[in-house]
Parts: C-alpha cells; structure tokens; sequence
C-alpha cells in the first residue's frame, strides 16, 4: 500500500465522529470609527512610514528624489509591463533599491497589505527591493482580515502576500532590527487614485 | 549517546542563576507583549473559539479534507507527496534534489523538517541546506538545535551571537550590536539567496478547497528563497489543514498575536500556483499524526498551529530552557506531543510542569494542554516508563495516605524528626531541601488540635 492509501486509511479510521463547523457572525468582529487613522498608526507600529495628506505630492517627491539619486527603480505604478519584469532572475534584481507598487486593499487592524502577483510583476519584487512604497486607495481600506478575504480574491493569481511593515527580526536578545532579509524600509501612500 | 532526562538538562541549565533569570524574564517579555496584542480585541475569545471549532471539525474530516487539497493543488499545478514517517519524508525531498542535481540549498523556518531531522540527513549524503531564519542560521552555524519553535536562539545572548559570527562571518569582535550583526547576516545571506536552486519551507496552513498555502515569516526569508529558485519544497504534517480561505481570517489573527504580540507577521504569503517555469512541491508528512488522532484523550494537540505561547507562558519553560526537552518542539506543547512519537524516550516531559494551567489559558486554539499532560502521565505510568524510585515513592504515600492510623503515626515521626533532628531532613539527599528550606514542623496535627478546640 502506498503512503498515500496508508496515512488517508489510518485519518479515516482514527478520526473522531463528525463535528460542525462554527457559524461565523462577522458582525462580532472589530469595527474601528476611522479607519485611516487606525490603519496609519499600525503601518508605523509595524516600522513603516505612512503618508495621507498631501500624500499625492509626497509620493512624486520621493520618486523624484529617488530617481535623483540614480538608484536602480523600478516604477509599476506607471509602468507595469508584466512580461519584462516576470522573467527577470534573482540576479537581475539583486541591485533593485526602489520599487512602487500599488495594493489592493489595506487592512486597519494591523496595517497589511495585500498585493497579488499582478501587482508586483515578479514575485520577488516586493522582497528583493532594498526599499518598498506601497500606494494604496484609502477607499480599499478594511476593519479586519475578516473582511478581507472577502474582498480578495487569494486564487486569482499564483501568488499573493499580506505585507505589514518592513522586514524584521527579534531574533538576537528580541532586540527589535529592521530590515531582516527582505525589504529595509516601507512607505505607504494614501491615495485616491493616481491616474488623477 | 544517552539523553538527558528534562530535570537533570534543567539542572545544569540554572547553574547560572544570572542568565536564568535572563531568559525567564525575556521569555515573560514576550508573554506580556501576547497580552497587550490580545487585550486589543474584544472579540478575542470568540476568536479562540471558532479557531477550536474550526480544528475540531477539520480533524473528523480530515481525510476527506487532504483529499480534497491534494486533488486542487495537482490541478494548480503544484506536485504534492506522501510520507508515512521522517524516513519517508527525507527520501522524497532526496530524491527532487538529486533527480534535479541541485547543490545550492536554502530553507526557511520549519519545526517539521527539525522533527525528521532532515538536515543531517541531507549531510550524510554530503548535501548541504542552509537555515535562513536568522535564530536558525545563528544555532545552525553553532551546530546547536533550535530551543524553541518562533525563537530559535533564544538561549543565546548578543556576546554569544557576536563570537558565532566572528568565528564564521569574520565579523567584528566585540560588536554586540543587534542592529550590525543581523545586517551583517542578511549582507551574507542575500549572496546565498540569489544563487539558490532549491528553497525548502514549511507550511504553516494548507487550505482544502483552493489547495494552496500559507507561509507566514517576519524576516521575508521564505520569500527570498523561493521565489529567487527553480525548484520550491514546501513540507506539511497532515494536520496544517484548514477548510476555506476565508478561515486564515480567523487563524491569522490569532497566530502572531499570540507569538510576538505582533497583529500580524510582516509577510503572510500565498502560494497557489508555482511561477511558469518554477517546479512546487508539497510533502504531506504522517509521522505518528493519525496515530495520536487515535488517541481520544490527546488527538486535540493536533490542533496546534505552532505559536508557542505555551512555551512563553511556561514557568517550567522559561527557567529551564528548550534544550532540556531533548525534542524539536520543546515546552507544553511539546511535552503532549512527543510522548505520541516516542513514549519511553519521551516519558519524562509530561512531568516537567506544574499543572498551573496557563498553557491552555493562552492557547489560541483552546488545547486543554494541562489536562493532556496529566493524562499522558497516567499513560506513562500504566506503561511501566516511570523510574523506579518515584513508582516507589507513590506506592509507598498510596499506602500511608489510605491507613488514617498509619498516616496519624507517620505525622507525628516525621514532626518529631523535624523538630529534633532537622539535619536528618535537610541534607542533600532530600530532593524537597534543595534550593529550599523546609517548613517549620508544628507542635501537633490541626487534627489533634481541632479535637482540643472544637
């Protein structure tokens, strides 16, 4: 008998009888009175740095500046030809200092993001980039991962990812280090929409 | 090689009582970070309980739900495989890697490749994998076991950490820094990254209806590693199970709460189907999991989605540290969990508590973990794994505690001892007398003086 048959035979004998499934009454779940200021404040809690007014500004700021310093970028908020960016390897990414993208939906409870593989153009993309500027719509906003999933769709591409805050570590004395493997710094704006 | 039993690892463990203090104290740091994550919700009992629920019926459906994962991920494109044990596991993960002649490894975080001890295994085939998660790669590079399953490096202090890396990254000696020696991982590390041609991680849940995965890191190593190689192995016990993508809303909320008092970890990523070009793997791993699923009194263990808020909480845990429970899942949880794989090897931990209950306080899924350990120990005992000594012991307090007259006349020896040849009971011998003085034995029983006074 193969491993298979032998593990499903062995859950199907030792189960216990069946039990029913909970009946989830979202309306039980965290709703906060302003959502931006809640989920601002835990973008900050996470190590990240969030923007709001004048928000449209600061983010043409900061790409300029960026672009001044003539760091490797790479802009998909303007330009997210999917096929160029998909193939490139590891290596090609290595000097990425920069990246712009744009998330689906923000979540106030504890400041994720959620970005699917479209958005990000190459899996890699949001963690290899030394510094990550997330623009989100303050109208993709949430209360909580409840409602969340139900407004993604996580099967919709191949990969997604909730990103709160930048990469970290307590791994040494708990001492709190930002910026572990992937991405040493975040910025996230607020923006209605940036095609306006 | 003979294993320590927990007391006497314990026991050379608070021989330094500075560092003891140190670590119960950092650990207790943590638990009442869990507190402050937690009390920000009100629903949070709710919470524990859909998550309990949720589990409890996944676990009576379970084959239904691994057969209903395995079918979606094929369909996704995703390669899954089956291992009845450790041995099977490790075969399998061989196997991709020689069939694909890799020789560059990373792996990020994952107690159940420790549990099967994948990578000596690898090693004696002369693979090398290296651990990315920075408290793995540091006792990795110490050539030590993780001490426990969220903090791997929590026995260690920045001195211990600056030498490991001066003596393997030519790190500056003497710098303590937290901040330069994890830069200077992740500055080596990255090379790694980049050059990989095989990731392994774990899974911390598999979703039935879609078959995908949930990977969840703080440091976005699982991230850098996969996405950077050709070939992704993700490894799973049968019982990371949950039913719908709409449940990791539940489940997500209370895992890193209840870990680091983090809301959520920085990356919670998605994996559904392997990038074009990209071969996924997922290992569906038994080991002694539908065995315990058997077992009415302990199947709820299975529950457990690896936070480690137990341990944290433990006050056996903290003052005696990972190592003393010679297992890869170390603290309450895993002193329920191990006697399943191992009940002779293993029959000492589900003594190494005190029955306080704030394991199963904590527990975001609502394991009775203090019950379990108190049934495991009269499971150990019908077994006949007991020393010799405590089975003794309790016989012989069984038989005094049963004969009032006998009881009556052993408490007034033992006072009379106490008051008249005290060094007969404060001696070394006497486990009691220990780091402790004794009690002042009273002139009579309260039985006595309740008949004088009534």
């Amino acid at each position: 008998m193969s491993a298979r048959e032998t593990i499903l035979k062995a859950v199907a004998m030792n189960k216990p009888e069946l039990n029913d499934l909970p009946d989830i009454d979202l309306s039980l779940t965290i709703q906060y009175p302003d959502l931006i200021q809640q989920f601002t404040g835990m973008v900050e809690a996470a190590g990240g740095k969030a923007y709001y007014e004048n928000s449209r500004q600061d983010l043409l700021n900061d790409i300029a500046e960026v672009k001044a310093e003539g760091k490797f970028m790479i802009n998909l908020l303007e330009d997210s030809n999917d096929n160029e960016w998909a193939n490139l390897k590891a290596s090609e990414l290595e000097a990425l200092d920069t990246c712009y993208l744009q998330a689906e939906l923000g979540v106030a409870e504890n400041g994720a993001m959620w970005i699917s593989e479209k958005q990000m153009a190459n899996r890699l993309m949001p963690f290899i980039c030394q510094h990550l500027v997330i623009v989100l719509n303050p109208g993709d906003l949430v209360n909580n991962m409840h409602e969340a999933y139900r407004q993604i769709d996580a099967t919709a591409n191949g990969f997604g990812v909730f990103i709160a805050g930048p990469s970290k570590t307590a791994d040494i004395e708990q001492n709190l280090v930002i910026g572990a493997h992937g991405a040493r710094s975040l910025r996230v704006y607020l923006i209605d929409s940036v095609d306006s | 090689m003979s294993v320590k039993q927990h007391a006497e690892a314990a026991q050379e463990f608070i021989r330094d009582e500075a560092r003891t203090d140190w670590h119960d104290e950092t650990l207790w740091f943590v638990r009442h970070k869990r507190d402050k994550a937690v009390n920000t919700l009100p629903e949070w009992e709710i919470l524990r309980d859909w998550a309990s629920r949720i589990k409890n019926h996944t676990l009576s459906n379970l084959d239904h739900y691994l057969r209903s994962f395995e079918e979606k991920a094929a369909s996704n494109g995703i390669i899954i495989h089956w291992a009845s044990d450790a041995e099977d596991h490790n075969r399998i993960v061989h196997k991709i890697i020689a069939d694909n002649k890799i020789e560059r490894i990373v792996k990020s975080k994952s107690m159940l490749t420790e549990e099967c001890h994948l990578n000596e295994y690898l090693q004696n085939k002369g693979i090398q994998i290296l651990d990315t998660d920075l408290g793995e790669y540091i006792v990795q590079l110490r050539k030590e076991s993780p001490s426990h399953i969220v903090l791997p490096a929590i026995h260690l202090k920045r001195q211990d950490v600056s030498e490991t890396f001066h003596e393997h990254l030519n790190t500056e000696k003497g710098n303590y820094d937290p901040q330069y020696l994890a830069g200077s991982a992740r500055h080596h590390l990255r090379e790694r990254f980049i050059e990989s041609d095989l990731a392994i991680t774990g899974v911390n849940f598999a979703i039935a209806e879609s078959g995908s995965f949930v990977v969840c890191t703080n440091e976005g190593n699982a991230d850098m590693g996969v996405h950077s190689a050709g070939i992704h192995i993700a490894c799973m016990g049968i019982e990371k199970l949950i039913p719908k993508t709409e449940h990791l809303g539940i489940f997500l909320r209370l895992l890193a709460r209840s870990a680091t008092g983090q809301p959520i970890t920085t990356y919670s990523s998605h994996f559904h189907k392997p990038r074009p070009g990209q071969q996924m793997h997922v290992v569906i791993v038994d080991n002694g999991r539908s065995r315990q699923l058997g077992r009415a009194d302990f199947r709820n263990s299975l529950k457990c989605i690896r936070c480690a808020a137990c341990f944290n909480t433990c006050p056996v845990y903290r003052r005696s540290g990972g190592h003393s429970y010679h297992s890869t899942v170390a603290g309450p949880i895993g002193s329920i969990l191990n006697p399943n794989l191992d009940m002779k090897a293993n029959s000492d931990l589900p003594f190494a508590s005190t029955l306080c209950g704030s394991c199963s306080n904590v527990c975001p899924v609502k394991i009775d973990i203090h019950d379990q350990l108190w049934k495991w120990r009269q499971v150990i005992v019908a077994n006949g794994y007991v020393d010799k000594g405590k089975k003794a012991g309790m016989q012989g307090m069984a038989w005094v505690l049963s004969n009032p007259q006998i009881y009556r006349l052993s408490g007034k020896i033992g006072r009379w001892i106490m008051r008249t040849f005290p060094f007969m009971l404060n001696n070394s011998l006497n486990v009691w007398y220990k780091q402790r003085e004794m009690p002042r034995a009273p002139e009579k029983s309260f039985r006595d003086w309740f008949k004088e006074n009534k």
